[in-house]
Parts: structure tokens; sequence; C-alpha cells
């Protein structure tokens, strides 16, 4: 996992923090109707950013673009830039299969599927090809310990991942995510359908896993944005109903000294 | 004090209204309970008659041998049971493949134009009577040969199952969570991929019970195979076999064999014997009843007991 921090793709050496993704003047279209409005954005790798806003703003239109998922959606259409590493991922040739094993999502309700957890764990791997037992064995023990759900789970592993807890299956959702060794880890509201402890483990997870991945999450919870994120994007809706980007900064920043008067209002909750 | 004097007007009106409303409610609770009971009447009568009129052909022999010549008592309808298995293996090829990965498609274009038309031919082919099934099988397959065959026998029948086939795929892979899809996609699984070894393995049990009621649906038809299988009293694939062994044909030969020549099945039989003028050809046909009876009903156990232990398999 070191190697990741020390290279990026285009032979850069990167320091601590450098760009890992960023978004170009990026709009997101639903048919005739722009969710999303010039929206630009850099991620430092190694960092978490969080992407704020009240509901129906696009947050999840945006974590979405960063690994292509709004290419399932029929009508949607995405006009801009989306650099992985400097090159744009939202351009034709892209292989849309590579580009989400280097960004993996983790969703709002954990979907394991209905598969033992082991297997839920190894299906990534299999699918790149990895077939030999133990190496399958040592991926799914890493990712299993890395999303601290090992010790819970390592006497029932040929046991169905609909088995555990609503938190477990979420802890699971994200050893699978890992197991196909992304760069950078896609969370849209990890902890919304947990319950405070599982949210804290989560949250947990999230500070030992930024060491080694690039973190985005969106999140309703203002306090979690505080807590968890390094930095955080405001978002809200203009006038013609599409989400705009009004303010991106250090998280501290936004939520002591922010520089638009919305955002002040939402993250002190004045909003209305 | 409108309220007062509305409350009491009730108060008055109530002694009467409960005696009415107890009245009515016993009434209507008669009714739909011998409307029930009728109901069920026709449905204990049909398997309570088979079981009375069939039990008494059902013997050893009645599995084991090809029928005797007519007149004499004995034999059995080993040639119905082995045509009904050739039949079902058959039409199981021609029905789930195609059904299957057409019900795939129109799960995930419903929209489409392709996916419009299969929906609705699919609707129309579920309405078509089974007998025009037989009918464009034997222009299809039975005329061009010039014989009659289990091969056309299993066309038809498959065809009548392709309907159910794909529905109940379709809807069985309608109803996985789009959540798991994503899950799946969000890994950098391909689309293909993610069909297979995510969608298929978790609507696996809904489709397999519509597998198994297509195939009890189509095993008790006798329209599609009257001028399909035709009927075959000496059909025996043990014969079959052991004397293409003796020849030293190959495996393909054999089956080549057996799937060439018309075949019985049990419906086909219980329709033949019934209107023949012998009394044990007559009490056979309610044995061949009773055999399909039980056939449908173990599919149906089968189906459940599987359903049951893939949940419990699942969930843990």
């Amino acid at each position: 996992m070191e190697t990741k921090i020390a290279i990026t793709n285009n032979g850069t050496p990167s320091a601590e923090s450098s760009d890992k993704m960023g978004i170009k003047n990026l709009s997101v279209f639903y048919g005739k109707f722009r969710a999303l409005a010039e929206i630009n954005l850099t991620v430092q790798s190694n960092k978490i950013t969080a992407i704020i806003g009240p509901s129906g703003c696009g947050k999840s239109t945006l974590l979405r673009s960063f690994n292509r998922m709004n290419d399932l959606t029929a009508s949607a259409r995405m006009d801009g830039e989306i650099l992985l590493d400097g090159e744009n991922i939202n351009a034709s040739g892209v292989d849309v299969v590579d580009v989400r094993r280097r960004v993996g999502m983790v969703f709002q309700r954990p979907n394991p599927f209905p598969k033992s957890i082991y297997d839920n764990v190894a299906f990534g791997p299999r699918l790149y090809g990895v077939r030999r037992k133990n190496d399958l064995n040592e991926i799914v023990e890493k990712c299993l310990r890395q999303s601290a759900l090992w010790d819970e789970v390592k006497d029932k592993l040929h046991q169905s991942g609909l088995s555990l807890s609503g938190g477990q299956q979420q802890r699971l959702c994200i050893a699978r995510a890992l197991a196909v060794e992304p760069e950078v880890i896609l969370m849209d509201e990890p902890a919304s359908a947990l319950d405070p402890i599982s949210t804290l483990r989560i949250e947990e997870l999230m500070h030992d896993l930024v060491k080694d991945y690039t973190i985005i999450i969106v999140t309703h919870n203002m306090q979690q944005a505080a807590r968890v994120s390094d930095y955080t994007a405001m978002m809200m809706i203009d006038d013609q109903r599409a989400g705009r980007m009004i303010e991106f900064n250090e998280t501290n920043v936004i939520f002591t000294n922010p520089k638009d008067k919305r955002t002040e209002d939402y993250v002190t909750g004045r909003f209305g | 004090m409108t309220t007062t004097r509305f409350q009491g007007l009730i108060a008055k009106n109530e002694v009467a209204h409960s005696r009415r409303r107890r009245i009515t409610n016993t009434i209507m609770l008669a009714i739909t309970g011998l409307l029930t009971l009728m109901a069920l009447v026709p449905l204990f009568w049909i398997i309570g008659y088979v079981i009375y009129r069939g039990g008494s052909s059902l013997n050893l022999a009645f599995f084991t041998q090809l029928p005797r010549p007519l007149g004499i008592a004995g034999g059995g309808v080993l040639h119905s049971i082995e045509g009904t298995a050739v039949l079902a293996v058959l039409s199981c090829l021609f029905a789930i493949p195609p059904g299957v990965l057409a019900a795939f498609y129109a799960a995930r274009n419903p929209n489409t134009p392709l996916g419009i038309t299969l929906r609705f031919t699919t609707d129309v082919l579920a309405g078509v009577p089974s007998i025009v099934m037989g009918l464009f099988v034997y222009a299809l397959i039975v005329v061009p040969s010039k014989h009659f065959s289990g091969l056309a026998g299993g066309v038809a029948m498959g065809i009548l199952m392709l309907p159910t086939i794909i529905r109940t795929t379709e809807e069985m892979l309608k109803l996985v969570p789009h959540t798991l899809r994503e899950g799946s996609l969000g890994l950098g699984t391909p689309e293909w991929k993610t069909s297979i070894s995510v969608m298929f393995p978790a609507a696996l049990n809904g489709i397999i019970t519509g597998f198994l009621l297509a195939i009890a649906r189509a095993t008790g038809e006798t329209a599609p195979l009257l001028f399909t299988a035709f009927g075959n009293d000496n059909f025996n694939i043990g014969l079959i076999v052991r004397g293409g062994a003796q020849a030293h044909q190959n495996i393909f030969t054999i089956i080549g064999r057996i799937i060439n020549e018309p075949v019985d099945s049990l419906p086909l039989t219980l329709w033949k014997y019934a209107q023949q003028p012998y009394p044990e050809r007559v009490n056979q046909s309610w044995g061949v009843a009773l055999v399909l009876m039980i056939f449908v009903l173990l599919i149906e156990i089968i189906a459940r007991l599987w359903v049951e232990s893939r949940k419990r398999a699942l969930q843990g």
C-alpha cells in the first residue's frame, strides 16, 4: 500500500498531499435537466474530502461522477473533465471498468452480495484473475483486518454476508472495496443507515484507511464532516435547481470561518 | 349545545345500529365461508375421485412394463413415463437458455424497441392456445422430416414453456435490489459478469421455481403433442440403448435415435386410453391421471423445499 503514496501515474513523485483527483468545469445533465453546474474541485491524496449540502443539491451525483457511476443512468450526460492522477477519465476510450477498480465505492445502504463473507471479499480479486487459494486467503484476511472486521468474523468466514449486523455488513462492503486495491474510495453517506456506535466505528476506520487511500465522503451529518474530513466542499442548488459548489476549503475553515453566508447558515444549523 | 344533541342522537341509534352490524357481520361471514367451501369442493372432489379410480391400477408393473395387446389385462405405461422424461428434458434444453437470456435483456433494457417487442410478444405467446403450438411445430419440423418425433414434441413443449420462463425470470431479476448491481459494477465488474455472478445467483430461487412451474405445466399438456410426438406404444429407452451399444453405435447416434422416434407422454396416453372400449384401459387411464397429479405435486414440493433451503443458506 505504501507504493500508492510514493508515485502517481504520470511519474511525478507525490508529496504528503498532492492532487489525486480533480474536477474541472463539470456539468451533469439528466436529459435536459442540469443537475450539476460548473463544478471545480481538487481532491488531495491521503486526505478525506467531505461533500456537504442540503438534500437534492447533487452531492451524490457529484460523488458518482468520480468513478463514472452516472453512466449507469441512461439519461445522464457529463460535460467537463474528471482527472485521476492528472488524466481525464471522462473521455471517450477510457476503460470505465479500470476507472472503477481504481476508484472504489461504498454505498449508503450496506449491499453485501448474497454470498459467504469470504466470497464477498474474494469477489473482486477473483474477477481480476487471482485464483490461488493461498493468495485469496491472504487478501481476504488483510482486507477484513483493514476494515476492522476480522476479529468478529474470522470463525465464520463461510457464513452468508447477510447474516451480519448492519454495521458489520457496511464494514464487509468496505473490505470488499479494498480487495481490488483501489486508490480512491468514494463513500455515499456510509453511516446514515447505521446506529451511533457503528457510525463511530466507520469513522475510526476512515481515519485508519486514509493513511493508504484517498477518501471522498458525502454526508448529511455536519458533525461527521467536521470530525472526519480534512477538506469540505459545500454545495447548494441555484435558482435553476442546478447543484453548484459554493465553497471549498479546509474543514476547520468551513466550520469556523466560512466566507459564504449560506455556508455559515448551513453549518451552524440556521439554514432555512 | 349542538354537540350534546348530536351525541344524544348517536347514543340513541347505537343500540339498533350495533344489532344490525352484528347481524350483517354474521351473514357476510357465512356467505364468504360457504363460497370458499364451494371453491374447494371441485379441487378435493377431483383429487379424491382420481385417487379412488386410479389407485387400484397402480402397481409395480404399471411403472416398469410396456402396454400389453388390447383386451389383455396387465401391462404398464413405462413407454409414456419415459416419453414424458424425454420430452421434459428436450423442452428444457430448448426453452431455458433462450428464455433466461431474453429475460436478462428485458430486465436490463425494458424501454428499448426490442425490449418492448419482447414483452408484448411474450404476453401474446402466453395466450396462444397450446394446440396452435403443435400445429406450428407440425409445419416446422414434422412435415419437412416426414415423421413424428420426440424432437418435435420437445420443441412444441419448449415454446409453450418460453413465456412462463421469460416472465418469471424477468420478474425475479427485477426484484434483485439495484444496490447489489451497483455494488458489483462499482468494483469494476463488467456488466455481463455482474449479470452472471451477482444478479443470477441472487434471483436463482425464483428463477428455478419458474422453471419447475413451466415444466409442470408443459408436461400436463396433450394438445401440442397430438401431431408432434404423436405417441408410440413400443417406446423403450432401455431397448434402444442396449441395441445401440450392441451395434457399437456412439452415444450421439443413440441419443439421435431416441429423440428421432415418436414418443408417448402421460397426458397423451391418458387421452388415448380414456376413449377405448376396454375397461382395463380406462382404469389405466385413471392410473395415469393419478401419476400425473402426483408428478406435479412432487415438482411443487421440490420447488418449495429448494427455495426454503436456499433462503436458509443465503441468510446464514
